[in-house]
């Protein structure tokens, strides 16, 4: 079939891990938000679900850091923190190792990308998960964007990565969704926790929903780091899924900045052209 | 400096139940294992979350370590704080560069 649903969220881990010192209002209003989400993304019958993440040395380190890597495992494992302090019960996921090694295949003309046969996963992947198919039921095609390790892939290589991700998935007769997921401006687990440029996020976000590359790929990480912190290095994911839907715009369904949650909680979705 | 080799005895202490393991029980030898200055070893044992912050590692892996000794996230954010207090300002890595830059 081919792609059937895109969008992106937030994935820090004060979203479950500290859920209760949140304003309740705007706590449960996002909640609310994710799981709308839910339901569109159940409405389109997906066969699997791909997970761009940006995640945080739970498999990757500078040992041998991959730009890009997608999981090609019958199952994962997760979540790779503490149960308590992140508020998810350690759990296996089901994987599609056949449509992983697919995918792989259609991205690679156009991207490097490394795969992983294993693959644990941390708040980058579970927090969306226990919100958006809170059973585990759905086959995940797990990916990940180094966000973390600088020297970073450009922008421009991650809206190709999109494009070449989306012609994967359109090659294939399974119904596919994708979900990105990153925080837009943060500074997370760093004396600055809680710091959230609203302005920069907003303006990131009119450009990601009206998926103008050009103004996407124009950030330097020089400015990011200053204006949006190191965790702004995690649009990566976001210009991704814009790349995967390259034509179409996007809806916000909520932001909001939690600072106990230190990150400006996000659901948006894509049109799938 | 080895900023490297703390970030990744912590990082394999965050995902390796062995290693996690050995850090209660063989501490000494665990750490013996990875080339770290005396310092880095001193912060390591005493669980000085300050010092690694300021020596750079990435908070990443820090506030799993924070967690691993039982720190609860408001203190973790204190320590922080209280490392540049005491330590100065970030030595090296992604965060040496976000205060250069904010300064």
């Amino acid at each position: 079939m081919s792609l059937v649903f895109a969008g992106v969220c937030s994935h820090a881990p004060g979203i479950t891990g500290r859920a209760g010192r949140a304003d309740p209002k705007v706590r449960d209003a996002f909640y609310a938000n994710l799981n709308e989400m839910r339901l569109r993304l159940e409405a389109t019958r997906p066969d699997a679900l791909i997970v761009i993440a940006a995640e945080h040395f739970a498999n990757f380190f500078m040992n041998n850091m991959p730009a890009y890597c997608i999981g090609m495992g019958e199952s994962y494992a997760g979540p790779i923190e503490d149960e308590q302090w992140l508020a998810i019960r350690r759990t296996t996921v089901p994987g599609n190792a056949d449509l992983s090694r697919r995918l792989i295949e259609g991205v690679l003309p156009a991207i490097d990308a490394a795969y992983a046969e294993e693959w644990q996963f941390d708040h980058g992947i579970m927090v969306p998960l226990h919100f958006l198919t809170p059973r585990y039921d759905l086959p995940i095609v797990p990916v990940n964007i180094n966000c973390q390790g600088p020297p970073l892939t450009p922008l421009a290589r991650a809206y190709e990565f999109g494009r070449a991700l989306r012609r994967a998935c359109d090659a294939q007769p399974e119904r596919i969704a994708l979900v990105g997921t990153g925080g837009i401006s943060h500074w997370p687990a760093t004396p600055d926790s809680g710091t959230i440029n609203e302005a920069w996020d907003r303006a990131f976000l009119e450009r990601f929903l009206a998926n103008r590359r050009q103004e996407l790929i124009a950030y330097t990480d020089e400015q990011t780091l200053r204006d949006a912190g190191q965790g702004g290095f995690e649009i990566r994911t976001f210009i991704a899924v814009a790349g995967a839907t390259e034509g179409a715009t996007g809806e916000l369904l909520f932001y909001a900045p939690i600072p106990i949650f230190a990150v400006g909680c996000t659901v948006a979705t894509m049109r799938v052209a | 400096m080895s900023l490297y080799y703390v970030q990744k005895l912590l990082y394999q202490l965050n995902r390796d139940p062995a290693v996690r393991s050995r850090f209660g029980s063989d501490r000494g030898g665990l750490l013996g294992e990875y080339p770290l200055t005396e310092e880095e070893r001193r912060a390591i044992e005493d669980g000085d979350i300050g010092l690694l912050y300021v020596m750079g590692v990435n908070g990443q892996i820090l506030m799993h370590y924070a967690a691993l000794i039982g720190q609860p996230w408001d203190v973790y954010i204190e320590a922080m704080r209280e490392g540049v207090r005491r330590y100065g300002p970030v030595r090296a890595g992604l965060y040496s560069m976000l205060r250069d830059r904010r300064a």
